[in-house]
């Protein structure tokens, strides 16, 4: 595939490797955030791993939109789909996600509620006007990347007078997380962030820049193809070695061919014509956050599925055993958890990074689980 | 006046109608002027409850498959030429010579006879072609609502001559991994139909019966020891069935497995594994690694594995673990499919 291939490609992977190997001090450390599920993905599924020397350490970071919403998100959805009998329209991801009391959305599917998997917010839409007489709330989650198209729908639907439609809004923000997880008692010490490949290209990499300069983290942004990825340890490589002998950290932008300093205005003013900050989201893992997260704008608030039909958020605390919570800020790894691959697994998830293929859990498990029994 | 005139079926307008599965005379009809017709052979001419059969001088292999498919009909095949080919299939992979078909339908009240006759044709086109006659059958109708059009169940059965024994629990450490062709045709022919996506090159199922490829590769006289067709669930599914069953693991080399490349654009859109895909027209091989290079040139002369490859080796692994060589150069688990990748695709 044209423009796929030319980042896939193995013997690029393995100069690049021999640089990285060559310029990483084999004395030093550098803990690297990936925050993105697409970069833990790509270096699970590429077996990445295996191409890096010793210092160099990868860190999953919090970016996996499943993976951060809390278990009483996720009783919101299933409340509104069986006690106020709407049509739930949801991303895949979100359907296998532990909620409360042993449910999940694909168990109150099979019980009898409406839950509707989609791949787009225009299906919903499309499901809202195909079925008048019945009210549609469509589950939006996920990071900047995934706000645009729900802004659309949002301004569709009130230039349409779609009375049946209304959201579940569950926006969160990037830099808030990554502001967490440097802030945040008991996150893990890093040395550099690989940042964001597609939320980058709706925000640009002008919001990393606070990083650099206030807490000294140099951030390289990398598209999710496994070159991408390896070229990006090396920037950061480089970048923190030249921190060492009294250099500075800066954002570096690998993924230049998406993503500019300034990133896609359009799809910035669509989302402020819709979305304002909310003051309080709660995440999983990294707490309750201020203005980490979007809410409709008043103009637009007839839009919002809790005003309309009355669901407050009631936080719920995560399974005891489980460490989502310390995994998602990076303190600790899959395997350190001890219900990972017992209890807990891909087929019968207890927390939600094992969930999406882009939870650090069930990446390690599906991918590289045999790494614990041969070491 | 004929007093046992009927009415013919109308083939053009006509719908499934719940008197079609009544038992009566319009099932008759139906059967008559249908299925009888399209799989025309002498044991099901005979029209009893079943099909009596010649003695045959072997051992009998025996499997059934249900085809839910949606949609019914996808480039390269339809629910019809799928349930044929399906289980021919897996009788092949036991090492037998697939002998008689026989053929179950539930049929949703509405249904078009339009469709229905094409289906039934296309069943018989195929079960002519692969030379295994529909011996027996059975029709049922439901009420509107509670089918999804047609399901179709086909048993196969044959017979395995001696001295030949396949089973999945016998891969053994050393043995070579042999694929007869590129991955996930199927799935993603069906899929991006279901999603209205095209390419370039249209995407065409690869379904076929390979009971004539098993064949030559039994005549080879290969150290074969598992034969398994790679559906639903894909190469990755089937791979880690085979080394449960032999409480081994496996080693693959991902860069040996060939990926059409608008299957390979399809999976990338889609945010699928190709692996993962079902395909309906290979299968995988595990032999003893002397006869590997010998079974692959016989592999290769037949047309449905033109595209055969060694793709990797059992190995001695008491966690089953199937492990792949990336293209980039680490090392990952392919692991079993987790939850459903792609709603009925067979």
């Amino acid at each position: 595939m044209k423009y796929l291939d030319e980042f896939r490609n193995g013997e690029l992977a393995s100069i690049i490797a021999a640089n990285i190997a060559r310029e990483a001090c084999p004395a030093g450390i550098y803990r690297l955030m990936e925050f993105c599920g697409g970069h833990t993905h790509a270096i699970s599924r590429y077996g990445l791993a295996d191409l890096l020397p010793a210092p160099v350490r990868l860190i999953h970071g919090p970016g996996c939109p499943v993976c951060v919403l809390p278990i009483g998100r996720i009783d919101q959805a299933i409340r509104l789909a069986s006690d106020h009998g709407v049509i739930l329209c949801t991303y895949a991801d979100t359907l296998r996600v532990p909620a409360s009391g042993n449910l999940t959305l694909m168990r109150a599917k099979a019980a009898g509620s409406d839950v509707r998997m989609i791949y787009s917010t225009q299906d919903a839409l499309k499901i809202a006007r195909d079925n008048p007489e019945r009210q549609v709330v469509f589950l939006a989650i996920g990071f900047e990347t995934t706000t645009p198209p729900t802004a659309v729908a949002i301004k569709q639907a009130a230039a349409e007078g779609l009375k049946n439609f209304s959201i579940l809004c569950n926006h969160v923000l990037t830099p808030a997380a990554m502001h967490a997880i440097l802030d945040v008692e008991g996150s893990v010490s890093l040395d550099g962030f690989i940042g964001p490949a597609h939320v980058s290209t709706v925000i640009g990499s002008k919001p990393y820049e606070v990083f650099a300069t206030d807490y000294a983290k140099p951030v390289v942004i990398a598209g999710f193809e496994p070159l991408d990825v390896m070229q990006a340890i090396l920037m950061l490589i480089r970048q923190i070695n030249s921190q060492r002998n009294n250099g500075s950290a800066a954002v570096e932008n690998e993924f230049t061919r998406a993503v500019t300093r300034d990133g896609n205005q359009k799809a910035q003013v669509l989302v402020s014509e819709v979305f304002e900050l909310k003051d309080f989201f709660e995440w999983r893992g990294l707490g309750s956050l201020p203005n980490s997260a979007l809410k409709l704008r008043p103009e637009f608030a007839g839009y919002d599925a809790e005003i309309r039909f009355g669901v407050d958020y009631v936080a719920v605390p995560d399974h005891k055993a489980c460490e989502c919570a310390a995994i998602l800020r990076g303190e600790k790894r899959p395997q350190q958890c001890k219900i990972f691959g017992n209890v807990c697994t891909p087929e019968n998830p207890i927390g939600s990074c094992m969930v999406s293929s882009e939870g650090a859990c069930a990446a390690h498990y599906s991918y590289g689980r045999f790494r614990e029994v041969s070491n | 006046m004929n007093i046992n005139y009927i009415r013919p079926l109308d083939f053009k307008n006509g719908r499934i109608e719940m008197q079609h599965g009544s038992g009566g005379r319009v099932t008759a009809h139906l059967i008559n002027e249908l299925f009888a017709k399209a799989f025309d052979n002498p044991y099901l001419a005979e029209g009893n409850d079943g099909a009596v059969l010649p003695p045959v001088s072997g051992r009998l292999v025996m499997s059934t498959d249900s085809h839910v498919v949606s949609p019914l009909f996808f480039a390269g095949g339809d629910i019809g030429s799928l349930s044929v080919h399906g289980t021919i299939n897996d009788v092949a992979m036991m090492g037998a010579v697939p002998l008689y078909l026989s053929a179950a339908f539930i049929l949703e009240e509405g249904f078009l006879l339009s469709d229905l006759k094409r289906i039934v044709e296309s069943m018989a086109h195929a079960a002519q072609e692969a030379g295994v006659p529909i011996v027996t059958g059975d029709t049922k109708v439901v009420e509107q609502g509670k089918g999804d059009g047609i399901f179709i169940t086909t048993t196969a059965v044959g017979m395995v001559r001696d001295g030949i024994t396949l089973s999945g629990n016998l891969a053994q450490a050393g043995d070579k991994i042999l694929l007869s062709g590129p991955v996930g045709d199927h799935g993603m022919a069906v899929l991006s139909q279901r999603e209205n996506l095209s390419f370039d090159a249209p995407i065409v199922s690869d379904t076929a019966a390979l009971h004539g490829l098993v064949s030559a590769m039994l005549d080879s006289g290969a150290g074969l020891r598992v034969l398994r067709d790679p559906t639903r669930g894909g190469v990755a599914t089937t791979l880690n069935e085979i080394a449960q069953q032999s409480g081994v693991g496996m080693l693959l080399n991902e860069a040996a497995i060939a990926i059409n490349k608008p299957v390979e654009a399809a999976c990338e859109f889609l945010g699928l594994d190709p692996l993962y895909v079902a395909n309906e027209g290979k299968l995988i091989a595990i032999c003893a690694p002397e006869d590997a290079v010998r079974l692959l040139a016989v592999m290769r002369a037949h047309p449905l594995a033109r595209d055969a490859a060694i793709i990797g080796e059992v190995l001695a692994d008491s966690h089953g673990f199937v492990q792949m060589i990336t293209r980039l150069g680490g090392r990952r688990i392919v692991d079993w499919l987790a939850g459903e990748q792609l709603p009925r695709i067979c």
